[in-house]
């Protein structure tokens, strides 16, 4: 349902990913682990419209993502304003620092892309969003603004905003990466929630356990290309390349980042 | 001060010069500055240099030289602007180059990263205009767009030196006569200083109401 195929994307002279070939079927949760600056946040906002690419193609149900085909990388055109924002409705993401909007509630942030995007009467937006925030555990806080939230409750809003409108897929960025520590579990435990309901995601994520505990599969990114793959059990149990065992060494040595 | 108030009549006439103009050079200086904010951030390169220029070359420009070259200018071309219509065009070039400085910081201060949020829940640039970016970058620019309209209502006066009849233009006229610049001149401040002062005051009112960009 996702493919990205031979995936290249430089910030000018900088080639952040490398040819990234991924599949992601229907329903299923795919965590993708890295050290920092290997691509892993570029190439979920490539898949979310967010970034221009070089070459290579993102496909959510055989679509191509941003642009309008030509005979090849160089003669295609980058989608205009409507059909991008078409795509991306029915893509769903969260970042790492929420980015909820400020002047709206809580309620009215996960109403705004049912109203508006899907294009829903408001009363009938109201419950769906009041569904969703019953769902994140935060019936109650309707009417809160973000100010008036916890980092993690924020976040939770962030992930009823974007998975209220059903996307295809939802793409979640470090989702937990700002948050203190004793707020990460509340979020973790929403997402699994959304992952058992068959959600498809993509999750980039530092948490070792937690991708062990809710990906189908694991992909572990370094330096812009995929370097391994496979069934979470098999991966982090018995990586087999070094770099993803020193990967992994360096957060079996921090327990506090697992 | 029973000198000034034979006279009220006429500067009150003025004052309503000085309120019209100040009002019309509002409104097209907040209408330039919201097309020119916008374009100078999202516009085609050539548009943003374009405007770049005009903001940069008219604030460096004192206002009383682009006031004089707009009016004797113009009657290069034909007939000409009128004394109204020289200070209406000269204030707005003048005002409008502030206001698109003040919509460009504005958008430039929103956190990209809200802005994309917006983008990726699927909103069209116009939904995101309206429903995003307008209502937390509008409370933002407030105070320096109330600022600006003070200064307009202040600057309305240099166009009595082109013969608007304004506030300042009737109580020169009205010294003329009656001598005793002081007690005139002290009630024409006072005047200038009450709208200035009560926009000021009207603004940070309607600051208070904006509570949620305290995040």
């Amino acid at each position: 349902m996702i493919e990205i195929e031979q995936l290249h994307k430089s910030f000018g002279a900088a080639e952040v990913l490398r040819g990234i070939d991924m599949s992601v079927d229907r329903d299923r949760v795919v965590a993708i682990l890295g050290p920092s600056g290997s691509g892993k946040s570029t190439l979920l906002r490539c898949v979310a419209a967010l970034e221009e690419y070089q070459s290579g193609q993102v496909l959510i149900d055989g679509e191509l993502i941003g642009y309008r085909t030509g005979d090849g990388d160089s003669t295609r055109r980058r989608l205009g304003d409507r059909d991008l924002a078409r795509q991306r409705g029915n893509i769903g993401m969260v970042f790492q620092s929420y980015n909820l909007f400020p002047h709206l509630t809580a309620l009215q942030n996960v109403m705004l892309g049912l109203v508006h995007v899907r294009r829903l009467p408001k009363p009938e937006a109201r419950e769906v969003a009041l569904q969703w925030l019953e769902r994140v555990g935060l019936r109650g806080r309707e009417d809160a603004h973000p100010f008036q939230l916890s980092g993690g409750q924020q976040q939770r809003v962030a992930i009823a905003r974007a998975a209220a409108t059903q996307p295809k897929v939802l793409l979640l960025d470090e989702v937990t990466s700002a948050l203190d520590p004793e707020l990460v579990g509340e979020v973790l435990t929403v997402i699994k929630d959304l992952a058992e309901s068959g959600v498809t995601m993509i999750i980039v994520t530092h948490e070792v356990l937690f991708a062990r505990d809710v990906a189908h599969e694991v992909v572990f990114m370094d330096e812009g290309r995929v370097v391994e793959r496979g069934n979470p059990r098999d991966v982090l149990t018995a990586p087999q390349t070094e770099r993803m065992r020193a990967f992994l060494r360096r957060y079996a040595s921090n327990p506090a980042a697992s | 001060m029973d000198v000034v108030i034979p006279w009220l009549p006429s500067m009150a006439r003025g004052l309503q010069t000085t309120l019209w103009l100040a009002t019309v050079v509002l409104v097209s200086s907040s209408l330039i500055g919201a097309i020119g904010g916008l374009a100078i951030v999202n516009g085609p390169r050539p548009v943003r240099w374009f405007l770049r220029g005009y903001v940069d070359i008219v604030r460096g420009i004192p206002i009383l030289v682009l006031l004089f070259t707009v009016y004797f200018g113009s009657s290069a071309f034909g007939s000409g602007l009128d004394q109204g219509q020289a200070a209406i065009v000269a204030l707005s070039i003048f005002a409008g180059a502030h206001m698109t400085e003040i919509v460009r910081g504005g958008i430039g201060s929103l956190p990209r990263a809200t802005v994309e949020a917006a983008e990726v829940i699927g909103l069209t640039s116009v939904q995101r205009l309206r429903l995003v970016v307008a209502p937390l970058v509008l409370p933002r620019i407030l105070p320096p767009w109330v600022n600006t309209a003070v200064e307009i209502v202040k600057a309305t006066s240099l166009a009595s030196l082109i013969g608007v009849i304004d506030l300042l233009y009737a109580t020169n006229s009205a010294i003329g006569t009656a001598k005793h610049p002081i007690a005139f001149y002290l009630t024409a401040a006072a005047i200038y200083f009450v709208i200035g002062a009560g926009l000021s005051r009207a603004g940070a009112l309607a600051e208070r109401h904006y509570r949620y960009h305290e995040y």
